[in-house]
């Protein structure tokens, strides 16, 4: 069980290195420029709006395949944050920069199915994922993207994915 | 080849080049306009360490591969013989069957198989230098305007 007394900064750092350390080793999230807040456990991710993002440049609008990518990247790193979350708080892993073992495996995506329901303006983007299903070797995810109001989703994705073995 | 014929070769080029320039995302993805039939589009994308999902295999993120099938069957859906103005996704559902090679090129091949008179609807592969087997299989609706 997680030590009530640990210093609240140590506790902070700690989860802050490993969510960094999770995000910060793909280099495709840092190409999107793609980054994540976190309260507690709850994780947001944040598209900042980028030239590069953009799929019609008339209306403006985002490229479908940025949306998607958002999506896909925010429903991965909830998965493997929420599967490494036990092991993380009670010390059993411990991740380092240095030794790039030390961070759980990722999970690999099965199928992914998005949903467009806005255009989505050139704007920072927002999105959520949950955790519906996660079994042993599967695990079922839905996310959702959103930008000026939270109640008005952009798009929204239910992704399978296989979790890591060993 | 007739001089006809380069002609036609040119300006298909051109063409191309002009739709991924003026889509930025698929522009700075590197991705390229191969052929562009009658609701038929073949667009491809070189490897590149900037796009990688896992740092220890060198594999190509699926949010890439998301983008390339999208651009893909969008251009699929403009160049239906009934000529539609402009189009966007409505939903599309990606199955990721293997992972692409480290260092390899990936193609997709989207094909716009039927539209009503809103709606289109188009399915597409993806696949590295192994063209037996594909990467990744996607099925979309779009919409159509007129």
């Amino acid at each position: 069980m997680a030590d009530r007394n640990e210093p609240l900064p140590q506790i902070k750092l700690r989860r802050d290195n490993a969510l960094r350390l999770l995000v910060e080793g793909v280099p495709y999230i840092r190409w999107m420029g793609i980054r994540f807040d976190r309260r507690g456990d709850e994780l947001t991710a944040i598209m900042p709006f980028d030239q590069k993002l953009i799929g019609n440049p008339f209306l403006p609008a985002i490229h479908g395949g940025a949306t998607a990518a958002f999506l896909e990247i925010a429903a991965l790193v909830e998965l493997s944050w929420s599967a490494m979350w036990e092991d993380l708080e009670s010390g059993r892993i411990a991740p380092d920069a240095a030794m790039p073992d030390s961070l759980p495996r990722l999970p690999k995506t099965i199928d992914f199915t998005v949903d467009y329901l806005r255009s989505g303006l050139p704007r920072d983007a927002y999105a959520r994922a949950r955790v519906v299903r996660s079994g042993r070797r599967y695990a079922s995810v839905h996310v959702e993207a959103w930008q000026d109001n939270r109640a008005k989703l952009i798009a929204q994705a239910t992704a399978h994915f296989l979790m890591p073995q060993g | 080849m007739t001089s006809e014929d380069q002609i036609s070769t040119e300006t298909r080029d051109r063409i191309a080049r002009q739709f991924i320039e003026a889509i930025p995302h698929a522009s700075a993805l590197g991705m390229s306009l191969d052929r562009l039939g009658t609701g038929e589009a073949e667009i491809s994308m070189a490897w590149n360490a900037d796009f990688v999902g896992d740092p220890r295999s060198g594999i190509i993120h699926g949010g890439v591969i998301s983008a390339l099938m999208d651009t893909c069957c969008g251009a699929a859906v403009l160049s239906h013989p009934t000529g539609p103005r402009s189009t966007a996704t409505i939903d599309l559902r990606i199955d990721y069957m293997r992972a692409a090679a480290p260092g390899q090129r990936i193609t997709a091949r989207a094909t716009c198989y039927h539209v009503t008179r809103s709606v289109a609807f188009v399915r597409a592969q993806a696949m590295d230098e192994d063209s037996e087997n594909p990467v990744a299989t996607a099925t979309g609706a779009f919409t159509l305007e007129r």
